[in-house]
């Protein structure tokens, strides 16, 4: 920035002074730099992109807040677009007392967090054998462990919708914590693999000494190879508790009629209950819209403010799964 | 209290050592220094490389099982279900044996799942792609020299949070994913209005989902991002004082170096947006086995259900191949 304002009071002293032929090098030199990528031009069209990308990202995030504050008269008024007439915050109290927002809360943070620290120790001990050991038949199920990230959940769900409803896990959170703790949770393959390729990374001398001293195995693994794994804990804990938190296909499935259901899914309950008291057309149902919002705000700010917390393990997690080659 | 539990621990700990022993000294089993004998005949020596391997195994076990139950056993009992007619009676089931006949009403009789299938399909091919290269436009543009590195991957990384089923569907309803102000801009609507019509559908319909697929874009970025800066800095500066451009060292340096990444990419960008539950094959395949579409008496339930998810499998198997065909074909013609 400095050494732009600087070029360009050059170019307008050089301009002042007459000397054009000096002035239209320095003024190219300006616009399009030594090598292109440092001049004023490039820059423009760079940050021109990222302004016009990141508007398209934030657009949903801002257009929800935004409608999620505006009345009945609001919605139906097309002169208001972007800024509600008045703040109204009626339609979150509604939200926050129908749906009994901390109760509701608690229960999705109980159904995401299980599963999530279950998937969180299985993938990191069965990361650490892919890893650590060698062993008959390794490359096979590794790659059998890689493709089941590539099933889609139709296949399985079928049939384990008849084992857990004749075990009678059906309506309860162990339809997750099960196939989780047994490494295949939700996105159970990724996870595997970005410890795996963590406790590849860690040079094998560390424990030779530990096992010269007569450690076991497994403490070798819970005393010297847990405790320098932390980031990947806390990002795999991180993702899949975003992903279970936000699942709702298999919820809807495994958990249909009891009353511990996900946040998104109880908001989806309570709409259409509500809804269809009203005839189509009305202009409760106009507001209903509103309403809608406000509760999907509410359900994503828990999340947003998990995020906001942790985003740099979030966007720091790719380097460390190594699905970028090697 | 504190000595009452160290004291119970202390004899615990004596009973478990005895129980140790008997587990490793009897008649099935006994082990000494070197072998492992099994029915006091069956000698086997333990090497270095056993216990490695047996350690290995048993950290696996978990996995294996997991597998066996949760993802062998239903793979191919919905295999088996999908030759079968199923029905429901209470607790029981009856089944009977159909052969093919569930494959072939998906294609001959289910008036739905065809349509519904090629729509995906058409879907999956062009926006995958576009994913992919906004993607890939992002990431280049947040690895350049920028102010505020932070907040602009914060921004285009939070996708990944919210993509959840019900939220979207709401913004989809609302028309929120469909950024109605990209259409006002009179450059854009003059272009829509005076080229071809058979050009100017799917760059409309572009325009209407550019925002979901840019949405689904969150993962890939971060993959794109991560190759880019393990590219060495020295392989510009060298092609630099070659002479070459921005442009040409993106095409040249850039892109072959990233090119395993856009493999990865792309499976994953198949694999999430065919699994992501507001897909129309996937919300179809769940009526069917809930029995909430039913059209004819064979076309309904577990036993089609099932067939219905393994034609999609094999689909999307099928399109992830093509891709990365495509990819290596073209990689070998450069080289």
């Amino acid at each position: 920035m400095k050494k732009t304002i600087r070029m360009s009071k050059e170019i307008i002293r050089l301009f002042i002074k007459k000397d054009f032929q000096q002035a239209k090098i320095k003024l190219k030199r300006l616009f399009v730099g030594v090598k292109f990528t440092d001049g004023i031009l490039y820059n423009i069209l760079v940050y021109a992109l990222l302004l016009s990308f990141g508007y398209v990202y934030l657009y949903p995030i801002l257009y929800m807040v935004t409608n999620s504050f505006m009345t009945m008269e609001d919605i139906i008024d097309p002169g208001i677009k972007w800024i509600p007439s008045t703040f109204n915050i009626e339609n979150y109290r509604l939200v926050f007392v129908q749906l009994n927002y901390f109760k509701s809360l608690l229960d999705a943070f109980y159904l995401a967090a299980f599963p999530a620290i279950s998937a969180t120790v299985s993938s990191a001990i069965i990361g650490y054998g892919f890893a650590r050991y060698d062993f008959p038949f390794k490359k096979i199920l590794f790659a059998l462990m890689l493709m089941t990230f590539i099933v889609p959940p139709q296949i399985t769900m079928l049939p384990m919708f008849r084992m857990f409803s004749r075990y009678q896990l059906l309506g309860s959170i162990k339809a997750f914590v099960f196939p989780a703790i047994l490494g295949q949770g939700l996105n159970g393959a990724l996870f595997i693999l970005i410890f795996y390729q963590f406790f590849r990374m860690i040079p094998k001398a560390l424990d030779e000494s530990a096992q010269l001293d007569g450690a076991t195995p497994f403490k070798v693994f819970t005393r010297i190879y847990l405790p320098l794994a932390i980031p990947s804990i806390v990002i795999v804990f991180l993702f899949s508790f975003v992903w279970y938190y936000n699942e709702t296909y298999l919820s809807g499935l495994y958990l249909r009629g009891s009353d511990l259901l996900s946040l998104p899914l109880k908001l989806d309950q309570y709409i259409s209950n509500y809804t269809s008291i009203y005839p189509e057309g009305s202009r409760a149902r106009e507001l209903m819209q509103a309403v809608k919002l406000a509760g999907n705000v509410m359900t994503l700010l828990p999340l947003l403010i998990i995020y906001f917390f942790t985003q740099k393990q979030f966007v720091e997690s790719i380097d460390r799964t190594g699905i970028t080659g090697e | 209290m504190v000595d009452k539990l160290k004291n119970i621990l202390e004899k615990m700990k004596l009973v478990l050592e005895k129980v140790k022993y008997a587990l490793t000294h009897n008649f099935v089993f006994r082990k000494t220094a070197l072998y492992w004998i099994f029915f006091s005949f069956l000698k086997v020596k333990i090497t270095n490389k056993r216990r490695q391997s047996i350690i290995g195994l048993s950290f696996i076990l978990l996995w294996i099982v997991g597998y066996l139950i949760f993802a062998l056993y239903p793979m191919f009992y919905s295999l088996y279900l999908s030759f079968f007619k199923v029905r429901l009676d209470g607790a029981s089931i009856q089944m009977t044996f159909e052969g093919i006949n569930n494959f072939k009403a998906a294609f001959l009789y289910d008036p739905y799942f065809v349509q519904i299938l090629v729509g995906y399909i058409l879907e999956i091919v062009i926006n995958v792609p576009i994913t992919i290269v906004f993607a890939l436009i992002i990431a280049l543009l947040i690895n350049q020299p920028i102010k505020g590195k932070g907040i602009w991957r914060t921004i285009f990384f939070l996708p990944v949070i919210i993509i959840s089923g019900p939220v979207i569907q709401e913004l989809m309803n609302q028309g929120a994913t469909t950024l109605p102000s990209i259409r006002e801009y009179e450059i854009i609507r003059l272009v829509l209005n005076n080229i071809n019509p058979t050009l100017a559908t799917p760059l409309q319909s572009l325009f209407d989902t550019i925002l979901l697929v840019l949405w689904f874009a969150g993962i890939q970025i971060l993959i794109f991002l991560a190759g880019l800066q393990k590219i060495d800095r020295e392989v510009y500066e060298a092609s630099m004082v070659d002479g070459a451009g921005p442009w040409a060292s993106f095409w040249k340096i850039t892109l072959p170096s990233i090119k395993p990444l856009i493999v990865v990419s792309i499976i994953y960008t198949v694999v999430s947006m065919s699994v992501f539950s507001l897909n129309e094959v996937i919300i179809y395949i769940r009526n069917v086995m809930l029995g909430e579409s039913t059209v004819g008496t064979l076309t309904t339930g577990y036993g089609y259900s099932a067939a219905l998810s393994w034609l999609y499998f094999i689909v999307m198997v099928v399109i992830i191949l093509i891709f990365v065909g495509l990819m290596s074909i073209r990689k070998r013609s450069r080289l």
